[in-house]
């Protein structure tokens, strides 16, 4: 049952250009599975590690904006994948060892700060990030001789990186690794008792979260192909925060869903109403007060209650 | 010379705004521990509803006051009937504040349009003093003086009055509080009522220096964020020095080095997390 569910998912992924036609659509797959990519890395601490973050738009930003400098400044796809990903695994272990210096709510309130200043950082520093203007680029990377100037090529190019992600994170939940935060998540001085280093395992989490985030970013940049800092702003933490907690923390399905709910609903939204920082707020409300298990853990509920 | 005095009176004032806004989020967090996203949005809200008032013909003082009142209303039903839903989960409170900062940002957005808005300085402040030989604005200073007698006022209701011991007792240990008979669900109401009503007055005595636009909210949050973290939470004291640290911090910041504003105010926080994570003069860590 299981094997033939996740073939025939993937096929239908695979298939999305072709069924869904009008390459508006096809681009908002491409949006989907980019977020979807970061709201994976960010599940990392939030779910599995138990480590609300509202910062996480600023490690998706240092690698936007690492990479729009470097592409700019005329370097090849692959520095610059690996420009960005350092920028980024720096300024998240710069995060890390901040925010873990508090716990529970004094964790949330040192990641905020530490976000609206990467913010702040965007919108200020001009020389560096242009300010509010925001820095374009005009090339995406052709791997291996394949353009991917067309929304169904860049498509697939995404669905690459995103089952990549997808994978990595199967292979992290069932690690040895993956148990032991959870474990920190639930019992954090059992887990001391036991001789593990609770640190370092969640200073380890939060870079191995960043790094997927900066995955995304760098998607985001190439997708987008233009940064600016409402990137980086509180909204677009609360955003993926929303994606996580919608679709259901601490599992693999959850953010995914999650993600593909907030993009769709934003972009719907957005064709008929201008109030998307509303709807985003009132959902946000509801979601928390109502459904604070999340949709998939929810809908799995229901389900197995009627079987 | 006369340019670094100007700057040290900005930063005072600042320093003044900034107290009368956090003095109330590092009093909701210490007692209902969580940090109050929306504060940022009442000292914005605050400041609309102070911006309306004067429109409508009411003095500079009265809609201050009326306007504090109005937001302090405002933050005591979010408390009863949304928080109070959510006791015991405290991230999912934070959540619903960070929801409802959105929602606020975006209700003034339709209802002021997105141009700043400019207050007018109320008359009875409006020139300059002389001290020294050197002209000082008047408002400033008297926004100084009222920080000054709105935290003495706070300071004698926390420390000399029956509500401000059982706060106090509330903060210490809450398990103990309602033990002896403090109903610390009703301190919750009034002292996010109290905070809230702060940063909606501040809101609008800031309006003059500031004005009133969309983003206010956001730009005042961290400022109250770093406040709490270089001070403090759930002292007064530390709101104090905190507020002023940061008032100078930030419009020197912004002289010297224009681009790196935030950085300048981002390094003491960094200093003050990895040195000492409870906050200068905070009792507990973060």
């Amino acid at each position: 049952m299981k094997p033939a569910a996740l073939v025939i998912a993937l096929l239908l992924l695979v298939a999305v250009p072709f069924w869904v036609g009008n390459s508006f659509y096809v681009n908002i797959a491409a949006q989907i599975l980019i977020y979807a990519v970061l709201a994976l890395g960010l599940n990392v601490l939030v779910g599995y590690a138990g480590l609300v973050t509202l910062g996480h738009a600023a490690l998706f930003g240092v690698a936007a904006y690492a990479g729009a400098t470097l592409i700019n400044a005329g370097h090849g796809p692959v520095v610059v994948a690996i420009g960005a990903l350092g920028a980024t695994l720096i300024a998240t272990a710069i995060f890390a060892v901040l925010a873990l210096r508090g716990t529970g709510l004094g964790f949330v309130m040192i990641t905020v700060a530490l976000g609206q200043i990467a913010w702040g950082i965007a919108y200020r520093w001009i020389s560096l990030t242009n300010g509010d203007n925001g820095i374009s680029i005009n090339t995406r990377p052709a791997p291996f001789g394949l353009s991917l100037a067309s929304a169904n090529a860049f498509y697939w190019a995404t669905l690459v990186v995103f089952l990549i992600t997808v994978g990595a994170m199967a292979i992290f939940v069932a690690s040895p690794f993956g148990a032991a935060l959870c474990g920190m998540r639930d019992q954090p001085r059992r887990m001391t008792a036991l001789g593990y280093n609770v640190w370092l395992t969640r200073f380890l989490a939060f870079l191995f979260s960043g790094f997927w985030s900066g995955v995304a970013g760098l998607l985001y940049l190439y997708y987008n192909q233009f940064i600016s800092p409402q990137t980086v702003a509180l909204s677009a933490s609360a955003e993926a925060l929303l994606m996580v907690i919608a679709g259901g923390t601490a599992t693999l399905l959850g953010p995914i869903v999650g993600a593909g709910l907030v993009i769709i609903m934003k972009d719907v939204a957005s064709a008929y109403i201008e109030r998307w920082n509303f709807v985003l707020g009132a959902i946000f409300v509801l979601i928390v007060v109502f459904m604070p298990e999340g949709l998939v853990p929810g809908v799995a509920r229901v389900w197995r209650r009627r079987r | 010379m006369n340019l670094w005095l100007i700057l040290a009176v900005n930063s005072v004032t600042l320093g003044g705004l900034l107290f009368l806004l956090s003095a109330g989020f590092s009093l909701i967090f210490g007692l209902m521990r969580i940090p109050n996203l929306t504060h940022g949005s009442m000292f914005m809200l605050g400041a609309y509803l102070g911006v309306t008032c004067i429109a409508l013909g009411l003095g500079f003082w009265t809609s201050a006051l009326l306007a504090g009142l109005g937001v302090a209303l405002f933050g005591a039903v979010i408390e009863r009937f949304v928080l109070r839903r959510l006791v015991g989960a405290e991230l999912a409170q934070v959540l619903v504040t960070l929801g409802l900062s959105f929602m606020v940002a975006d209700v003034c957005l339709m209802q002021w349009g997105g141009d700043p808005i400019a207050v007018d300085t109320p008359p009875l402040l409006r020139g300059a003093a002389k001290i020294f030989g050197l002209a000082f604005p008047m408002y400033r200073l008297g926004i100084i003086v009222i920080a000054c007698v709105i935290a003495i006022a706070l300071w004698l209701l926390l420390e000399r009055t029956r509500l401000g011991a059982m706060i106090r007792a509330a903060v210490d240990d809450p398990q103990m509080a309602r033990v002896v008979g403090i109903r610390v669900s009703h301190l919750f109401t009034i002292v996010f009522a109290l905070g809230a009503g702060l940063a909606g007055f501040a809101g609008v005595i800031g309006g003059p220096i500031l004005s009133v636009y969309p983003g206010l909210d956001q730009d005042m949050l961290p400022l109250a964020l770093v406040v709490v973290i270089l001070g403090g939470t759930g002292r007064l004291l530390g709101s104090l020095v905190g507020s002023f640290v940061v008032g100078f911090l930030y419009n020197f910041g912004q002289a010297m080095f224009p681009e790196l504003a935030y950085v300048v105010l981002f390094l003491p926080m960094l200093i003050v997390l990895v040195v000492r994570p409870q906050g200068l003069f905070g009792r507990v860590p973060l």
